[in-house]
This record gives C-alpha cells, structure tokens and sequence, in this order.
C-alpha cells in the first residue's frame, strides 16, 4: 500500500487530479452535513416566502471583481431591524389619529440601475387601513411623488403604476427613480437617495412598517436562476449526487461484469453461451432510447435511472474483454493446481482469476466514474433528470431552456460545466497514472 | 483377499476426444502399488504417462471421450463418488499430486505460504493460522526455510519453487502423492537434493509415491518399483532391483540400453522409429514395428504375463 502511494507520486498529474477530486469529496461531505437534504430540497423546490429578496437570473458577486463595470447587489431596508440609514418616527396627532414617517437613506454608487423595486408594507390596525404617501429624493434633491395607497395588513408596493411612469418620462421607475434626468440611454445617478413613508393610521392604536427591497444584478457567488433559485445551492448539491451516481455505477457495473465474465469463463459451456449472446444482443440495443423510455413511461427518479444505467452497461463490452483475459488466466498451470488440490469452483474464481484482473480493473474503473457523471448529466440536459434533486445537469437544462446564452446570461451555464470538466479530469489524472502503475508496459522509459 | 495396497488401478481407460479422431491415452491400465513404496512409471514422451496421472486423480479435461475401469484406493472402488464426492474425500485428502513444471503451478498473486496452506483451509477446514503452522511445518520438511512463507513465487529459485510445490502437495498428509516430473528444468545438484527430500518424506511420514519420469537414472534414486508405459499400456511391472538388473520386455531393455553408464564400457544404444499414433494404434502388441525380436505372435494382442510376481506384457515371456 505504502510502494502504491510511493508509486503515485511519481506522477505529478495523478497528484494534481487527486487533489482535485479530494476538493470534491471535501466539498460533497460539507454540503451535505452543512445543508441537509429536507432543507436543500425545500430552499430549491419552495416559494417565494423561501426567496422574498433573491433578485432573478442575477450574476454571481464575482462579476464585479472581473469586469469594470460595478453591478448593483442587492439591498434590503427594513424598518423593523433599526439601522442609522432607517428613522422612524411616531407622532400621535390627535385621539383617533398617528402619523408615522419612515425614511430610508442609502447610498448607491453602481453603474447600473436595480432589476426591480418593492417596498413590503406591514401594517397593524383594528378596522380602518392605515394612509400611505410614499416620496422619493434623488442626490440632487429632486423630489418624485410615488403615489398614495391604502395599506392592508400586508401590502407590496411594486413600483409598477402607469401615472408614475409617464411622470418620469416613460421610463421603468426601477430606471427611471436611479436616472440622471434627461439622460439617453440612462444613467444611473450616484449618491444618497432617501425613500419617505408617511402613513397615517386612523385608530388609537397601530403601527406601519416597511421593507425597502432594491433587486440587484448580481447575487451571491453562483448567481440565480429564473425562479429566483441561487444556484450556489444547485452547485453544491451536485456534487454528492453527481460523485455519488458516478461512483455506484461504475462499481456496479464493473465488479458485476467482472464476475460474470469470470463466472461465464469458469463454468464454460452454456452458461457462457447465454452470457456471450446476451452481451452481443445488448451491445446491439441503443441506450439512450431506452433510458428516455424509462424516463418518460416509468420514472425520472435518479436512483431508477442508475439501476437502469447499471443494468444496461453490465453486459456491455467489458464483458467481452474480461472475458479474454479470463480465457488466458484459466488455462494457467496454477489454476489446474488449484483444481487438482481440490478448490471449489467459488475459490478459484474469487482467489485465483478475480485477483489476476485487478490491475486492469481498478485503472478502468476510476475512468468510468466521470463517464457516468456526464451521463447523469447528458440525460438530464435531455430532460430526465430527476425531478426532485437539483443537479448539475438540470442547471445546464434550465439555461437552455430559458435562453441563457441568448440572453447573456454565461455563467448559468459555465458554472455547472465547470464542475462537470474538474470532475472529468480529476478522475481521468489519476486513471492515467493507475493505468501506468498497474501496466508497467506503458510506463516511458 | 486382504493385501496391503494403497492403490491398484484395474482396466483404466481415458480416451480423449480430437479433430483428428480419438486418443487412446491410457489404454486398459493396470497396476498396484504397495503402502510406502514409490513406483516409478516410466515411458518415452508422449506415452500417456501424465494422462495415467490424471486418470488416477480423476483431473478430466473436457474432451474426454472414455473414462472406465476401477481405481481402487484401499481397496475401496473411488468410482463410484461423483465429482464434488471425490473432490471432496480423495482429492488431496487420500491422493495429492505435483503437477508436472509444479514450477508454474504457483499462484504469482499469492504468497507461498498461503497457497501451500490452501488445500489445508480446503480439505482439512484448518483456519488460516492453524493452515500457515502446518504449511510452516511442510516448508521445514521439505528444506524450504520457514520464514519464505510471506514470499511470492517469482521471489523464489526454480528448486524452491519446486520443493514449496511439493510442500503443497504434502500439507493435508495423503496416503499417496502423485510427482509428475518432478525434477524436470532442473539441474542435477538440485534434482539430487529433491529426490534426498523425497526420501526423507517416504519414510518419515510413510507416504507412498508415484514417480512420473522419463528419467530413469535418476528416478532410480526413489523406486522400490518401476512400471514401463508404451503407447498407452503398461508393458513391465515390477521390483526395481531385478528390473535394473534384467528387465523382461524388449521396450524395456532397449530403454535400459539407451541410459549411459558410469562405468560399463558400454556405449548408449537407441530404438529405432518413433512411438506410435495414439490415435491409432498398432494391432497386435503395440512395440512390434519397432520391436528386434519380432515373430508371428505378434500380431495377437499379447496378455499380462506374470513371472516371479513381475508382469510383463510381451510373448517372449509366454510359457
């Protein structure tokens, strides 16, 4: 064990991909004891009470770093978590009559204008609705009326009414509040903006609090997808599927192949026989159909995707080459010893052929874990991905689906990939060097 | 009749199955051999003497046409077990062998140790550590130091690999051990001191032996028997004292003549033509075409005479 570790790092490349697959596995434990799977599941599958304040289809923070154009992030006011950029203040007027203001200051310094504007009012009150007027201050001191409404106890303001559009001269008001005026195209104006809320509550009692929600472009380090999902959790999550899927069906089908073909090999006869057609008609039969057949008529669940893989790649063409290899070992002088000194036929295929094919086995092994992962991968850019768990497939098919490339939106889809490559190449390094190991044939002189 | 045979062998027949037709490999065997003595079977290349081996341990190929006859372990017919029977209660537990190049018929993925344990672990149901003491014990007997046990086969020399082969052949303590050239591709100082070991076993485990050779002065060494094998049939059976002295088949007497002597001023005679086709063989006595004291009687199958408690298979000897 120990010359095999020796005998590994004298590859730098088998070094380099097993840290790049140790990164993974390091990344796949922590994710999944870090967010565990009902709370993965409901943060990627919940509503919008799950992502109030995630903007849609936003870049990761990242870009800001590499281009020089400052994207807005995201930014929440809520005047129930004071904060020295949030006053408020309450004046009872008369009996039945209180006046709240609330007024918001931020800075905004990006070169962009916000996705989207919301202003999420709560309110408490017996029978009559609070009054709301909503103003709004640009750095040069422009003042724009938002407009009146009535606040129920929970009511969204959407930044959305046609009179607050033609005011700022048909622009979109998540524009058109940020713009310098008159400016073509626009141009977001940089400073300290102010947001006031003045409500009045008609009651003896009662209170008025609002949420100032400013969408921004960019949002954590993956960015969102059309559902307002952050993909960091997508990515995340992918790898212990992917790694898992990955690893189960390349043991799968190679410990089973090779038994059977040593099985088949041993036995001879018609056993061998039924093996060697049964590999030679499946060989024949197209996979991908029948996994989209599967997918479409019985089930989409990931795990009965990977029994399928696994049932359809046993009798492939491994088979047929262990099976070589077996024919070559059977005839061996040792085996006849065995069976001579009496070895039951169990023995000899687990102590005599299995351990001659392990050098040959492992290299192949580690090689088809990636395969299956692209797999996993492929189907679900095919749509067959599981419905339920989110993926590294179904990230790269929700991109496609919603136009991403078109739309500018690259990192969607290069991240995912991204992942897919490392994974690839990590296994594939140390693949190469075990083949090396194992093969001393190979080895450059 | 009680006697005191380990094993005796009666019409053995293995014939093998060829494109060419079939192969009469072992054609109507016959012998017996008596508790710690060692026969040695000799015969030119090609004569069925490793197919004889195989019979008695019943390790077929698959293209056996005929397989019949009795053989008797203990006077006890062991045809009548089937296949996982035998394996079970003879093989190795009665009957080992050394198959022949035992050299190769070492596992290269194992360590010595535990394939010479294995038919221990196998027959004898010894767990792995009681099977290593035992295998230990075969590797002192056979002059193989101990502490090889945790070596692999390429580590070792040819002769060790040899002797570890016999170890393996001894470590689940048979009634009988079959050697198939056992000193074949080795050199004389090393054959000499496989046959010392031998020796040594016979008689300090009382073990008898089948010596398969076509090595007559070694094999010399070891017999207290010797059997001549020609084209399927045992031609000569008997004491190997008076069989060195005077063999009886004319087989055997030209075969005498072709072993050189120390020091007889006698040069090294040869038999003329080559061994006949298994696949069909001669009618008649088998040796005729080549035989130098061809008469008419050859022609007839000649029957198993018996002289003196030796056996030979020739007419010359009918009386």
């Amino acid at each position: 064990m120990k010359k095999f570790f020796q005998n590994l790092k004298q590859y730098p490349s088998a070094i380099f991909g097993s840290i790049l697959v140790l990164l993974l596995v390091v990344v796949a434990i922590i994710t999944v004891i870090v967010i565990p799977y009902d709370q993965a599941i409901s943060r990627w599958r919940g509503g919008e009470d799950v992502r109030g304040t995630v903007p849609k289809t936003a870049r990761p923070l990242y870009i800001n770093w590499i281009t020089s154009q400052k994207l807005p992030e995201t930014m929440v006011l809520d005047s129930t978590e004071p904060d020295d950029d949030i006053e408020k203040t309450k004046e009872q007027l008369a009996d039945e009559l209180i006046d709240i203001t609330i007024v918001y200051r931020f800075d905004y310094d990006y070169d962009d204008f916000p996705q989207e504007l919301q202003l999420v009012l709560t309110s408490e009150y017996e029978e009559k609705s609070p009054f709301v007027k909503l103003t709004w201050y640009q750095p040069d001191g422009t003042e724009i009326e938002l407009g009146d409404l009535v606040a129920n106890p929970h009511e969204t303001f959407r930044f959305q009414d046609k009179e607050l559009k033609e005011t700022l001269g048909g622009l979109e008001p998540y524009i058109g509040l940020f713009a310098v005026p008159d400016s073509d195209p626009p141009e977001p104006m940089k400073g300290t903006y102010e947001l006031h809320v003045k409500a009045y509550i008609f009651e003896e009692e009662g209170d008025v609090d609002g949420k100032l929600i400013s969408f921004g472009q960019v949002h954590g380090w993956a960015g969102t997808d059309h559902r307002r999902r952050e993909l960091s959790l997508a990515l995340l999550w992918g790898t212990p599927i992917a790694l898992a899927f990955g690893l189960l069906a390349a043991l799968g089908t190679t410990f089973t192949t090779m038994f059977i073909a040593a099985a088949g090999v041993w036995f001879g006869g018609w056993l061998d026989e039924v093996i060697q057609r049964i590999t030679e008609i499946n060989m024949m039969l197209p996979f991908l159909p029948f996994l989209i057949m599967v997918g479409t008529f019985y089930s989409r669940s990931i795990w009965t995707m990977l029994g399928v893989v696994i049932l359809l790649s046993i009798f492939g063409a491994t088979i047929k080459n262990y099976r070589a290899i077996f024919l070559q070992i059977k005839e061996a002088q040792y085996i006849e010893a065995a069976r001579s000194y009496g070895a039951g036929s169990w023995r000899i295929i687990t102590r005599y052929l299995v351990p001659r094919i392990i050098p040959i086995l492992i290299p192949g092994l580690i090689s088809a874990i990636p395969s299956y992962v692209f797999l996993e991968a492929s189907l679900a850019i095919l749509g067959l991905g599981d419905p339920v768990l989110p993926t590294w497939g179904k990230i790269i098919n929700d991109a496609r689906m919603n136009g991403a490339l078109y739309s500018g939106h690259y990192y969607w889809v290069i991240q995912p990939a991204v992942l897919l490559m490392i994974t690839g190449l990590g296994f594939a390094l140390i693949g190469f060097a075990l083949d090396r190991i194992f093969n001393p044939k190979l080895r450059e002189v | 009749m009680p006697n005191d045979n380990v094993l005796s062998v009666r019409n053995l027949k293995l014939f093998f199955k060829t494109t060419k037709g079939v192969v009469r490999a072992v054609d109507n065997v016959d012998f017996d051999l008596v508790r710690n003595r060692a026969v040695v079977i000799v015969g030119e290349s090609g004569c069925g003497k490793t197919s004889l081996a195989k019979a008695i341990l019943r390790l077929l190929p698959k293209n056996v046409d005929t397989y019949s006859g009795e053989v008797l372990l203990n006077n006890h017919d062991t045809m009548q077990y089937n296949d996982e029977e035998y394996r079970l209660k003879i093989r190795w537990v009665k009957m080992s062998m050394v198959p022949q190049a035992a050299m190769n018929s070492l596992n290269p993925v194992m360590k010595v140790g535990n394939q010479v344990a294995e038919p221990a672990i196998i027959h004898n149901e010894m767990n792995k550590e009681i099977a290593l003491q035992q295998a230990k014990k075969m590797f002192q007997q056979v002059g193989v130091p101990d502490d090889f046990i945790s070596r692999y086969a390429f580590e070792l020399s040819g002769g060790m690999r040899q002797r570890v082969a016999i170890a393996m052949s001894l470590v689940s303590l048979p009634e009988l051990v079959i050697l198939d050239e056992p000193t074949s591709a080795l050199d004389v100082l090393t054959q000499a001191n496989i046959f010392n070991v031998l020796k040594r076993i016979k008689k300090d485990l009382g073990m008898s032996f089948i010596l398969i050779t076509h090595d007559i002065a070694t094999s010399s060494e070891l017999a207290d028997d010797v059997a001549v094998m020609y084209a399927g049939q045992i031609v000569e059976t008997g004491d190997a004292h008076r069989f060195f002295d005077q063999p009886l088949h004319p087989y055997a007497i030209k075969l005498m003549d072709s072993v050189p002597r120390l020091r007889a001023r006698k040069e090294p005679d040869f038999i003329t033509g080559q061994p006949p086709s298994l696949l069909n063989p001669p009618t008649g006595c088998r040796f005729k075409d080549r035989c130098p004291s061809r008469f008419e009687r050859c022609e007839e199958e000649p029957p198993t005479f018996n002289i003196d408690g030796r056996t030979v298979k020739c007419w010359l000897h009918a009386n």
